[in-house]
């Protein structure tokens, strides 16, 4: 081809064929046509669906949300009944599954970050318990610990009659967990208000102190002089409040107890489940984050006279964040997405909720696309989140 | 030991930096094997020897990373055998070490690093310190650009420089350097080894360096130590030393006295020679 063009006085007319050699050509008819092959395998699929679901006498669409629900939920963050509509419901069951994930985040960070610290420790015992907690509960199918846990609990507890009690006020049944509430006051506001004028001073004051220890170099107690402050502002705004000490405290009345707040055996079950599975693998997140900071690092600040506390704050754990960090967000994209599994032990979370309505209106593909977009959502924010983190933490080192 | 005031006889027989009989072991593996050695204040020493032959564990011992298992370590006639020696507290200000692998810290800037130690203790105001940091900088042939920036973007003979401003940031009496030249081409190990010199001279600064390089150490050092295996090998002025002991030494420093190793290098030089 390259002869006939370079040829002198030899520009022959494009062909057809040459058309189809060309490289550029070729790129771009290839992606037209695998296109074309996929949105035609889309449109076979939703056309045969949407005569199937005619011939179902099924109608599309998100309509049947605003339908009265008719079901119960058993715990509901928000106001709930059966009179409540479809939309509620699912709201009512994101809401649960928000809540087991993030608190399961949050326990198992700290609970896997120090099992992982645990394995590294030079005591022998501490170091082999942590590696016998790893081993055991990260090979386990996480939806048999959930059902591990959830005969557990009920099992392990007594009956509401001779209620556990280790603290004042905290009844361990096997229905759950009791727990006292302060009656609703005034004063929890003012408290609220308080706390977050705290949070304002303490910012504002760990920038004064920063900025004086650029100038003087005098270190300044931002630590301690940030707990006294909130502490102290907290408790004169509950003071200010009138003090109240009302409390709902749970109490054996007839078959049950009645008063404070419940936490469900379901709700433990996936908690502690997830819990515990997840932070097997912070764990080793952690330690393989440690470990990767070089030991002379250790070292150079130690010849350096430096404190191992200051060591481990300023050098090491800046360096294990930039390891640690992206393996961690899997983690918690993990359990977030694993808490689906709470279906299994009845926990009413969004798949259980999106479950039910499924079965009662039929709106089977409506419903999981439903599901579908929300934990897509909820893992994209996720991701988000920890992304913004890792950037900040690597903007600190670099 | 209750009692360092007290003159220790082995402070009168030596030098500014003493080491007696130091032994040092890891697990079954013996590090140091009854090591000693002295040197004078303001002079300096180079440590020579083949791998694992216990170079580096002889200078953590002597900075305080490492304790004695038996012997000792007297810097200026306090003992300073163990990590908890009451004096090692006065001594950890006075004594600047480069690590082999640098160990610059990679969480901060340049200029934190070399003044890390200042900034922490709060003897110097964060402006103060990068002033210092920029004017060592300086003084390793460095420019003041680069103490904004990362460890991470600077190259292998940049971050020897840097740990060097980081040894001498405080400027101490003892300097400890661990294999200041490895991995740099001759003309840079040329510049760094001019530069210790002349730090030395214009601070009088004792230096004990480590060096694979029996050129480096003879021609700049006044003092040798051989190391074989956790043991003094030879030690003595590097004057003493003459070009059939040179040999010997060498063709040790190589691995064994038959020299596999120096026929092996021989050979791939004159492949790259053709």
């Amino acid at each position: 081809m390259s002869k006939t063009q370079n040829a002198p006085g030899g520009v022959r007319s494009k062909t057809v064929v040459d058309y189809l050699n060309d490289e550029n050509v070729r790129a771009i008819l290839y992606q037209i046509i695998a296109i074309g092959l996929v949105i035609l395998a889309g449109w076979y699929l939703v056309s045969n669906t949407l005569v199937n679901l005619e011939r179902q006498n099924i109608s599309t669409g998100y309509g049947f949300l605003d339908l009265e629900a008719s079901f119960e939920i058993s715990e509901s963050m928000v106001q709930y009944s059966a009179q409540s509509s479809y939309a509620t419901a699912l709201l009512v069951g994101l809401l649960n599954t928000v809540k087991v994930s993030l608190l399961g985040i949050i326990l198992c960070t700290i609970i896997g970050t120090i099992f992982g610290i645990a394995r590294l420790s030079s005591n022998w015992i501490v170091r082999k318990l942590a590696t016998v907690y790893v081993e055991i509960f990260r090979n386990i199918p996480v939806l048999l610990q959930l059902f591990f846990w959830y005969a557990v609990i009920p099992n392990a507890f007594p009956h509401p009659r001779d209620a556990f009690e280790p603290l004042p006020g905290v009844l361990l049944t096997s229905r759950g967990m009791y727990m006292p509430v302060p009656v609703a006051d005034n004063a929890y506001t003012l408290m609220g208000i308080a706390a977050i004028i705290a949070f304002v001073a303490i910012f504002l004051i760990k920038k004064w102190a920063k900025k004086r220890q650029d100038e003087t170099g005098q270190p300044f107690p931002v630590f301690l002089v940030g707990t006294g402050i909130f502490i102290g502002l907290v408790f004169i705004a509950y003071l200010i409040g009138g003090a109240p000490t009302d409390m709902d405290i749970p109490e054996l009345k007839g078959f049950n107890i009645r008063g404070g707040t419940n936490v469900s055996p379901e709700f433990l079950a996936v908690l502690i489940g997830l819990t515990v599975y997840t932070s097997t693998y912070v764990a080793e997140v952690v330690r393989s984050g440690i470990q990767a900071v070089p030991h002379g690092q250790w070292e150079a600040a130690d010849s350096l006279g430096i404190k191992r506390s200051v060591a481990l704050r300023k050098v090491i754990l800046p360096q294990s964040m930039r390891v640690a960090i992206p393996p961690l967000t899997n983690q918690y994209l993990n359990l977030t997405k694993n808490s689906s599994l709470a279906v299994a032990v009845g926990y009413p979370d969004l798949v259980s909720v999106s479950n039910t309505t499924m079965n009662q209106t039929g709106q089977a593909i409506e419903a999981i696309s439903i599901f579908m977009s929300i934990y897509l959502g909820l893992s994209l924010l996720t991701s988000l989140f920890m992304n913004w983190f890792n950037k900040k933490m690597a903007l600190v080192e670099r | 030991m209750t009692t360092p005031s007290t003159p220790v006889t082995a402070a009168s027989t030596s030098g500014f930096i003493t080491v007696q009989s130091l032994t040092k072991k890891f697990g079954p593996n013996t590090a140091l094997d009854y090591v000693s050695l002295s040197l004078s204040k303001g002079e300096t020493m180079a440590i020579i020897g083949p791998s694992a032959a216990g170079k580096s564990v002889l200078l953590k011992c002597i900075v305080g990373l490492h304790g004695a298992d038996s012997g000792k370590i007297m810097l200026g006639g306090d003992d300073v055998s163990q990590v908890s020696s009451p004096a090692r507290k006065h001594w950890a200000e006075r004594i600047g070490m480069l690590f082999q692998q640098n160990a610059l810290f990679d969480s901060m800037k340049v200029w934190e690093n070399i003044c890390f130690r200042q900034i922490e203790r709060g003897t110097m105001t964060r402006k103060e310190a990068k002033d210092h940091a920029v004017g060592l900088l300086g003084h390793v042939g460095l420019s003041e650009d680069s103490a904004f920036l990362s460890p991470g973007d600077l190259s292998g003979g940049m971050q020897k420089r840097v740990g060097i401003a980081r040894a001498i940031s405080t400027d101490p009496e003892i300097l400890l350097l661990d294999n200041p030249t490895a991995g740099l081409d001759p003309v840079l190990s040329n510049h760094i080894e001019l530069m210790i010199s002349k730090i030395a001279t214009q601070h009088g600064t004792t230096v004990i360096t480590i060096t694979n390089d029996m050129q480096i150490a003879r021609t700049r050092y006044a003092n040798l130590v051989m190391m074989h295996a956790g043991k003094v090998y030879w030690s003595g002025p590097t004057n003493d030393i003459d070009d059939a002991h040179n040999e010997h030494l060498t063709q040790m420093l190589n691995g064994s006295s038959k020299g596999p190793i120096t026929m092996r290098m021989g050979k791939r030089g004159d492949h790259m020679v053709a």
